[in-house]
C-alpha cells in the first residue's frame, strides 16, 4: 500500500519534470539542429548552421561580455554578501529573522518592476542626480543610466539575496567555538578568516556564486532597460534571435550552449562538494 | 602561596546582566600544580576558565601570570592554552595540521615542526593518526588530539574545560590517569574544570569547590572529602549520612559533647560551637560500622536493613534507623568472614569509627 502511494507520488513528480523540464530542453535541442524558416520557424533538413554561427566573432564577443559582466556581478555580490551573511548569522535569533524577512520582502515585487525603479533612480533627471546636484557635489548630471555600471548595479541589486541566503545558511551553522580555539592557539583575525572560516564556508560560497552567476547570464531585461541597445548580453541575444530575427535555430543553439555552461558549473560544484565531504565527512 | 605562585587571580568579578557569575574570586596556582575547579553547572567555573584564557573580559579584578598582568591581553597573546569541552578540532584539517596550527603561528616550520608534532602525538599515544581527519576518530581519540593541540605550544598554564565529560565511564577513568601522567611528564600547570567529584579527587593536587561564583572550600582532595567545611561541600563530594542534634558543651579543645536522638555523643572538632546550637553530625557511608545483636559500644543506634546491594568489592546497605533517618553504609568484604551478608529486615546496630565524624552547624 505504502509502496503504491510512493510510486504514484514519484511518478507524478517525474512526469511533471519530464513535461516541463526535459521535454522543452529536448525541443530546444531539436530546434537548434534544424534549418531556419521565416514562415514555419524551423524546417528540415538537419543542420549545424546555428552552431557555426555561434563561433563567429560577433557572437563570441557577446558571450565573453556576458561572462565578464556576470563575473563582476558575482564578485560584487560576494564582497557585500559575505560580511552581511556573517554578521547576520552572529546576531541573536530575533534579529536574524527580522533581517531575513527584510531581505525577502523585495521578492514580493516583480523584478521587472524593480528594474524600472532603478531606472528612475539612475536617470539623468533621476533621484540620485538631483540629490547630487542639490548638494553641489556635481555641476552637470552624470551619465549613469545606459552604462555598464548601471547594468552591473541593477544585476547586483537583483541578485544579492541569492548570494546572501546560501552563505547565511552555511555561516549560521558555523561553530563559533572554532574561532575561540584558533584565538586560543594564537591566531589573529585575518589568519582565522583565511585558515578556518573561509575554507569551511566554501560550499556556501560556491552555492551563492552559482545561484548568482547562472540567472545573471539570462537576465536580458536588466541590460535592455539599464544598458540601452548597445549592451548586448547572451539573454538579449536569445531574445532577439527568437523575436526579432526570427531565427529559431540560432536562438535555440545559444540557449543550448547556455544550458550546457550551467550544467558544467553545477557538475563542478557537486564534484567540489563531494571532495570536501570525503575529506571532512558529513558535518 | 603568594610570591612563588605562577598564576594569581585577584578579586575577579563577572556578571552577565543581573546574573553575578563570579564574585570577588581569588586564587593562586603554583607552578606544576594540578588544580581542579569543582562545582555544579552555573557555579562560575567555566567562566573563570574563559577569563583566564581571555575569551571573556572581567568586570573587576586582575589576573597575573608570572607577575605580569594578563587582564588587558587578548587570548592570542596569552601563554595559556585551552582544551575545549567540545574539543573544537578544525574539521577540515588533518590531525597533524590541527596540532601544528599553534606552532606555525609561532614561526616553527620544517623539520622542527614535524618533530615537535610527532613528539606530542606520541605523548598522547596518537602517533600513526597524523593524516586522519577529526571525523575519522573516536571521541577518546579526538580528546587526545585536543590535548596535543594545546600542550604542543608549551603553555605556562593548560586550561581543561570538562575535557572528559563526553566520554563513557571506562574511557573517562583511563583518560584521567593519562592526563595526570602527561601533566607530571610535561611538568605543566593544569587547571581543570569538572562537575565530577571522582575526577576532581583522583587527579588534583588541590580542589576548589565553587558555589555561586565563590569558593566554598579549597584544599587537597583529602581535606575536602574528610573535612568538608560546609554541608554544601559535603553533599557535593560523595555520599553522606546526617545525624541531626544539638551541642551540649565543649569537653576540651578537641572534643565536643552532643545530644543526638537522646544519646550523648562525643565528637572530635576544633571548630567553635555554642552550647544549644543545632548541628549535623556528618558520616560517610564507609565510616559506618554495622553490628548484629545488642549494642556493644556507645554511641550506637538501632535500625533495620531496608536494602542491600552487592558491589563486588563492597556490600552497600540502606538502613532505616528507629529514630527516623535513613542511612547508607558501605562495607568492604572481610576475608575472615566469607559469608558476610545481611537480610532485608534484619536488625542492626549502627556505630562508626571514632574520630571520623565531622560536626557541621545546621545552617550551613
Amino acid at each position: 500500500m505504502e509502496s503504491k502511494t510512493r510510486r504514484v507520488v514519484i511518478g507524478l513528480v517525474a512526469s511533471w519534470l519530464f513535461v516541463f523540464g526535459v521535454l522543452p530542453i529536448l525541443l530546444l535541442l531539436g530546434a537548434s539542429l534544424l534549418t531556419q524558416d521565416p514562415q514555419h520557424f524551423v524546417r528540415l533538413p538537419l543542420s549545424l548552421e546555428a552552431y557555426r554561427q555561434l563561433a563567429e566573432p560577433a557572437y563570441l564577443q557577446v558571450m565573453l561580455r556576458s561572462l565578464r559582466l556576470a563575473l563582476v556581478t558575482v564578485v560584487l555580490c560576494l564582497l557585500v554578501g559575505y560580511p552581511f551573511a556573517w554578521f547576520t548569522a552572529r546576531l541573536p535569533a530575533g534579529w536574524k529573522t527580522a533581517i531575513l524577512v527584510l531581505l525577502m520582502i523585495p521578492f514580493w515585487t516583480n523584478s521587472l518592476v524593480r528594474t524600472y525603479a532603478i531606472r528612475t533612480l539612475l536617470g539623468t533627471q533621476g533621484l540620485l542626480n538631483k540629490a547630487l546636484l542639490a548638494l553641489g557635489v556635481i555641476e552637470a548630471p552624470l551619465q549613469l543610466i545606459y552604462t555598464d555600471l548601471a547594468v552591473v548595479l541593477g544585476l547586483f541589486y537583483l541578485m544579492l539575496p541569492f548570494m546572501i541566503l546560501p552563505l547565511y545558511a552555511n555561516l549560521d551553522k558555523f561553530d563559533y567555538r572554532l574561532v575561540e580555539a584558533a584565538r586560543d592557539l594564537g591566531a589573529g583575525f585575518t589568519r582565522i578568516f583565511v585558515t578556518i572560516v573561509w575554507p569551511l564556508s566554501l560550499p556556501g560560497v560556491f552555492a551563492g556564486c552559482i545561484l548568482v552567476f547562472v540567472p545573471t547570464m539570462g537576465l536580458f531585461y536588466v541590460a535592455t532597460l539599464l544598458g540601452g541597445a548597445r549592451q548586448l548580453l547572451v539573454g538579449n541575444l536569445i531574445q532577439q534571435q527568437f523575436l526579432n530575427a526570427r531565427n529559431w535555430p540560432a536562438g535555440s543553439a545559444t540557449s543550448v550552449v547556455l544550458i550546457l555552461l550551467m550544467a558544467l558549473m553545477l557538475a563542478a560544484y557537486h564534484l567540489l562538494l563531494r571532495r570536501a565531504a570525503t575529506a571532512r565527512g558529513p558535518q | 602561596m603568594g610570591e612563588d605562585s605562577l598564576l594569581n587571580i585577584d578579586g575577579l568579578g563577572k556578571a552577565y546582566g543581573n546574573n553575578l557569575v563570579l564574585d570577588d574570586f581569588s586564587l593562586s596556582v603554583g607552578h606544576g600544580e594540578f588544580v581542579t575547579l569543582l562545582g555544579p553547572s552555573g557555579c562560575g567555573k567555566t567562566t573563570l576558565l574563559r577569563l583566564v584564557a581571555g575569551l571573556e573580559t572581567p568586570d573587576r579584578g586582575r589576573i597575573t601570570l608570572d607577575g605580569a598582568d594578563l587582564t588587558p591581553l587578548p587570548p592570542e597573546k596569552r601563554q595559556v592554552n585551552t582544551v575545549f569541552q567540545s574539543y573544537a578540532l578544525f574539521p577540515h584539517m588533518t590531525v597533524f595540521e590541527n596540532v601544528a596550527f599553534g606552532l606555525r603561528l609561532k614561526g616553527v616550520a620544517g623539520d622542527e615542526l614535524g618533530r615537535r608534532v610527532a613528539t606530542v602525538l606520541c605523548d598522547v599515544r596518537m602517533d600513526g593518526f597524523a593524516q586522519r581527519y577529526p571525523h575519522q576518530l573516536s571521541g577518546g581519540q579526538q580528546q587526545r588530539v585536543a590535548v596535543a593541540r594545546a600542550v604542543v605550544n608549551r603553555p605556562r598554564v593548560l586550561l581543561l574545560d570538562e575535557p572528559l565529560s563526553a566520554l563513557d565511564a571506562r574511557l573517562r577513568r583511563e583518560m584521567q590517569g593519562e592526563l595526570k601522567r602527561l601533566q607530571r611528564d610535561l611538568d605543566m600547570t593544569f587547571i581543570l574544570v569538572t562537575h565530577d567529584q571522582e575526577e576532581a579527587l583522583s587527579m588534583s593536587d588541590r580542589v576548589v569547590v565553587m558555589e555561586g561564583g565563590r569558593i566554598a572550600q579549597i584544599g587537597t582532595p583529602r581535606e575536602v572529602y574528610e573535612e568538608p567545611s560546609s554541608l554544601y561541600v559535603a553533599r557535593f563530594i560523595g555520599d553522606i549520612n546526617l545525624f541531626p542534634g544539638t551541642v551540649r558543651d565543649r569537653l576540651d579543645e578537641k572534643h565536643l559533647r552532643l545530644d543526638i536522638f537522646g544519646q550523648t555523643v562525643v565528637a572530635e572538632t576544633r571548630r567553635p560551637f555554642a552550647p544549644g546550637q543545632a548541628i549535623n553530625l556528618l558520616l560517610r557511608p564507609e565510616d559506618l560500622r554495622l553490628g548484629e545483636g545488642p549494642a556493644k559500644v556507645a554511641p550506637c543506634f538501632a535500625g533495620s536493613i531496608v536494602e542491600r546491594s552487592y558491589r563486588g568489592s563492597t556490600l552497600d546497605t540502606t538502613i532505616l534507623l528507629d529514630d527516623g533517618p535513613v542511612l547508607k553504609a558501605c562495607e568492604f568484604f572481610d576475608e575472615d568472614d566469607p559469608d558476610f551478608d545481611y537480610r532485608v529486615g534484619e536488625r542492626v546496630q549502627v556505630s562508626w569509627v571514632k574520630g571520623w565524624e565531622v560536626v557541621l552547624s545546621d545552617g550551613e
